[in-house]
């Protein structure tokens, strides 16, 4: 690869670029997946390529290609400053750059057992027995399980030396139960929504989700749901299980943060944020319980959001985000650093594939666990009147992030400390920092998962990431709940 | 770019390294380019071109597919091998039909022209120049500018061990354009397979309008208001439903359309087809299996009609107990590439014009007090056998009021049914070709509904 490198970095330094980072990428997924006892989609794919990005004229070009021959790279180089002369021929100043020494490692995201060395019989045998167990519970009318593995190899090299090649394994898995009856929907995933957990691990993260043995249960949710009590309307306080806590945080921390969206770069689409410049070290964005970090390091565990450089060869790091309630901390890359007055960027510049641009990203945005112990049952029984919702089923946040509602696909009324009924269709909705700010208790370390977000929209063309979200079940005063159905 | 007749040969080669039953090659390539600009800089520029095949392979009952960007003759024989391994080890299914030939294709409807040679050259510094003259006019009204301008060449083919060959090139051109002021937004997207029908300064102009007028904005009471959607809102927002119209979605039992194929759900004047030959439409005329594409009407003055069906989901409907309440079961050509869990999904949405179609300003003249919205944002189904749906609206929210827009306001969350905004149309407008972000591009109408359901209001 590296031979393939000096072609780009050569060819575009030939033509005036001052900065040139070129990212190879050898990328191979597989794809599972059963619907009610047969096969829904079996596939296996692979895509390699090259994407060159560059600074000439003060601006930035970028262009990628399959075609790894030397001519092929060369005249992709070449495109790339094209591009980047173009790009200057509409701009206010020249891009520059925070300094980042120039890294040559190599790292692997740590694995037990390679998710493709496992046999595909397998893995269908385990979805089937999943589906099974989804179907002999009277009712489900859907059952969905799913199987995901990726691997990707990247080689990233820049004209200031940076040599590093990362090999990071993912694995998702997940099923769904759906009951249909009169004029009614119901649904209960496991172990989320949306397909499931995802990690970045090898095949021992399907052991550990315990497939098979919450199948039943998951079916008998589905089924019991359509005949319970429609969740209430009104003002509660509401706990949230840690893997919608998870997706809380992804919609209105971990995007209002992104720095590049703060500056305007995705004001066309994926939209601004409310979190100003002058917030930074000011806002109370939430309670004293509240401490979130993006950390991409290994330490924090195999979440989405982990790597050991990110993709303009800035080493993984944790930044405090929300400290005991204050914003403390911007997602910045090297271009953005200088303007929070960062000496050095926070390495979140990721790109989905090849062809792709890196981009401000998410990494792993966890809330921290509660440091007195404190379980979910402990914590239902310290609710005198509330709501619990678990596992999201819609989610919905305005453009500057301040405005969401999420629904939640099962919830529970509590009354002096016990879950009394079974609500169907809980929904909330609100304002971000005053939920935060609500926020009265969070449950302790052995109740945390690092959750998964495998598919993160965001950029133009679009682009999708996985994004990790450590999370424990935690409380929330005076939220109003049931306004999604409101009328209805 | 990769010419029929080069994939032709690849595909023979596949063929000759193939021990399936059935073999199947999809092709797919693409030169495409996009340039962004955010606070009136070019912030991100980017070109990309590949070329990827995929393989689908049956034996016995059971397929499986495989897909490379890696066209040496090693990575032909590996993607073979992948398909092959895959599909060995699955079950046999009865429903899995033989692959199509030439005969079970159906005839290919004439598209209109699709490919425009201005538009595959598009060069940088012509989008950067377009980009320049659009900055200008934020400049002038002292607002940023933030969007996109791309042009993209892209083919796409199939080819069976039957005899079936299709093959589709298509040039596409689209330009987005958000207009910033201090305490407003104002937003136009317009795309088309021909260059020179974008222009982006009348795009940018409309924009800043928006931005303009919708400054200051003051809060308007939630509530159910009479809107006025304007047609990239009502793409938005309707494009939720148009997957449940799938016949294997009604088999899966997970459609809206649940026992209600034939009934009526919505307002008379609610007309839609789906129709990939239609002059304002886009794509390919076949399907995942290269079946070509019907013109298949859905929905009758208001009344659901039928679904469509890749060939599978026929097949099966055809044999199911629900056979006598969904309309006519035939193959439409509209299915996705196999294994799939979906089947199949109408694509090409044109609603038909109303008997009396009033302009978007005919609409603000007729009403009494309303909103009037440009887009719809982060738009989820909330209930998916009522399809109530939550989203934002964006990026140009104003108040009418005695029949003239009066001033901005802040943005509202919604949660409206489908099914009751459909049956609430007041007046629709000449159906035009519009694009939105959180659906695929149709056809459709701006429309005046009443009684849509605005929740909450936020802060901007």
């Amino acid at each position: 690869m590296q031979d393939i490198a000096s072609w780009a970095l050569n060819a575009a330094s030939r033509r005036g670029a001052d900065h040139v980072a070129v990212r190879i990428a050898d990328d191979r997924s597989r794809a599972l997946s059963t619907k009610n006892g047969k096969l829904g989609s079996a596939s296996d794919s692979e895509s390699f390529g090259i994407g060159i990005r560059v600074l000439a004229d003060g601006a930035w070009g970028f262009a990628a290609s399959d075609d790894l021959s030397r001519t092929a790279v060369e005249a992709t180089a070449a495109r790339a400053v094209e591009i980047a002369r173009a790009s200057a021929q509409v701009k206010q100043h020249d891009t520059r750059l925070a300094p980042e020494r120039a890294a040559v490692a190599d790292w692997a995201s740590p694995f037990q057992i390679d998710p493709f060395s496992t046999s595909v019989e397998q893995n269908l045998d385990l979805l089937l027995k999943v589906d099974s167990e989804l179907r002999s519970v009277p009712g489900v009318t859907l059952a969905e399980a799913n199987m995901n593995f990726r691997r990707e190899d990247i080689w990233f090299f820049s004209s200031e030396g940076a040599d590093i090649h990362q090999t990071k394994y993912t694995v998702g898995a997940g099923y769904a139960a759906y009951a249909f009856a009169g004029n009614e929907i119901q649904k209960r995933s496991y172990p989320n929504s949306f397909g499931g957990q995802w990690q970045n691990k090898g095949y021992e993260l399907i052991d550990e989700l315990k497939l098979v043995e919450n199948a039943r249960r998951v079916g008998e949710e589905a089924v019991a749901l359509l005949k319970a009590d429609q969740c209430p309307e009104g003002v509660f306080n509401i706990i949230l299980d840690g893997s919608q806590l998870g997706l809380q945080i992804h919609e209105s921390v971990g995007h209002p943060i992104e720095l590049d969206r703060v500056l305007g770069m995705e004001a066309n689409y994926a939209g601004t944020s409310f979190l100003t410049l002058d917030k930074l070290r000011k806002l109370r964005y939430g309670s004293d319980l509240v401490n979130i970090v993006a950390d991409a390091r290994q330490e924090h565990g195999p979440g989405l959001g982990t790597f050991a450089f990110d993709d303009e060869g800035v080493p993984a790091q944790c930044i405090p985000i929300i400290t005991q309630g204050l914003f403390t901390g911007y997602l910045s890359s090297r271009e953005t650093a200088h303007m929070v007055g960062l000496s050095r960027s926070g390495g979140t510049l990721r790109a989905e594939a090849w062809n792709r641009l890196p981009m401000i990203r998410m990494t792993n945005v966890s809330i921290l666990p509660g440091e007195k112990p404190l379980t979910r049952e402990q914590l239902v029984s310290a609710t005198d009147h509330g709501i619990e919702m678990e596992t999201n089923r819609s989610w919905s946040i305005d453009d500057k992030r301040y405005n969401f509602q999420f629904g939640c696909e099962i919830g529970w009324e509590i009354k002096n400390g016990k879950r009394t009924r079974l609500l169907k269709n809980p929904s909330y909705s609100g304002i971000t920092t005053e939920f935060w700010n609500s926020m009265d208790a969070i449950c302790s370390r052995n109740e945390w998962v690092l959750w998964g977000v495998p598919h993160c929209g965001k950029g133009q063309p679009a682009q999708v990431m996985g994004t990790g979200h450590g999370a424990a079940p935690a409380r929330f005063q005076h939220v109003k709940v049931g306004t999604a159905y409101q009328g209805m | 770019m990769l010419t029929q007749t080069q994939a032709a040969d690849i595909f023979e080669k596949i063929k000759r390294h193939s021990t399936a039953e059935e073999v199947e090659v999809l092709f797919y390539g693409t030169c495409n380019a996009l340039t962004r600009f955010a606070n009136s800089t070019i912030h991100q520029n980017v070109a990309e071109e590949n070329i990827s095949l995929s393989v689908r392979t049956s034996f016995d009952g059971g397929t499986a597919r495989a897909t490379t960007n890696k066209l040496d003759d090693d990575s032909l024989k590996r993607v073979v091998r992948a398909s092959e391994s895959l599909a060995k080890v699955q079950h046999p299914d009865a429903d899995l039909l033989p692959m199509p030939g030439p005969a079970d294709a159906g005839t290919r409807e004439a598209l209109p022209a699709r490919h425009f040679t201005e538009t595959a050259e598009l060069t940088p510094q012509e989008r950067a120049a377009a980009v320049k003259k659009m900055v200008y006019i934020a400049e002038k009204h002292k607002l940023t500018a933030a969007g996109i301008f791309s042009n993209s060449e892209t083919v796409e083919g199939i080819f069976n061990s039957r005899g079936l060959a299709d093959w589709h090139t298509q040039t596409s051109s689209e330009i987005s354009i958000t207009m910033l002021g201090a305490d407003s937004s104002g937003w136009q997207k317009f795309n088309s397979p021909d260059v020179s029908q974008l222009n982006g300064e009348t795009l940018a102009q409309i924009a800043a309008e928006k931005a303009l007028q919708s400054a200051k904005p003051r809060e308007l009471p939630p509530g159910k208001h009479t809107v006025i959607l304007e047609p990239a809102a009502v793409l938005d927002i309707v494009g939720f439903m148009f997957y449940d119209f799938g016949g294997l979605s009604v088999l899966d039992q997970r459609s809206f359309l649940n026992n209600r194929v034939g009934t009526k759900l919505f307002g008379d004047e609610v007309n839609i087809w789906d129709d990939v030959a239609h002059p304002q439409q886009s794509g390919a005329p076949f399907d995942g299996e290269g079946v070509r594409r019907q013109r298949v009407q859905l929905v009758e003055n208001g009344v659901v009609k039928r679904l469509v069906y890749a060939r599978g989901s026929a097949a099966r409907m055809k044999n199911s107990e629900l056979k006598d309440q969904v309309g006519p079961i035939v193959p439409t050509g509209h299915g996705f590439p196999l294994p799939n869990e979906m089947g199949e999904a109408p694509m090409n949405i044109v609603f038909a014009a109303p008997q009396n179609p009033q302009t978007v300003n005919q609409m603000i003249a007729s009403t009494e007090g309303g909103v009037l919205v440009t887009r719809l944002w982060y738009i989820r189904e909330v209930d998916p056998y009522e399809k109530l749906l939550t989203g934002m609206t964006r990026d140009g929210t104003f108040y009418v009021e005695d029949g003239k827009v009066q001033h901005g306001i802040l943005n509202f969350r919604f949660n409206e049914s489908l099914i009751h905004m459909l049956s609430n149309v007041e007046a629709m407008s000449i159906p035009v070709r519009a694009s939105g972000e959180e659906s695929f591009d149709m056809v459709v109408p701006a429309m005046k509904v009443g009684e849509f359901n605005f929740t909450e209001v936020t802060k901007f």
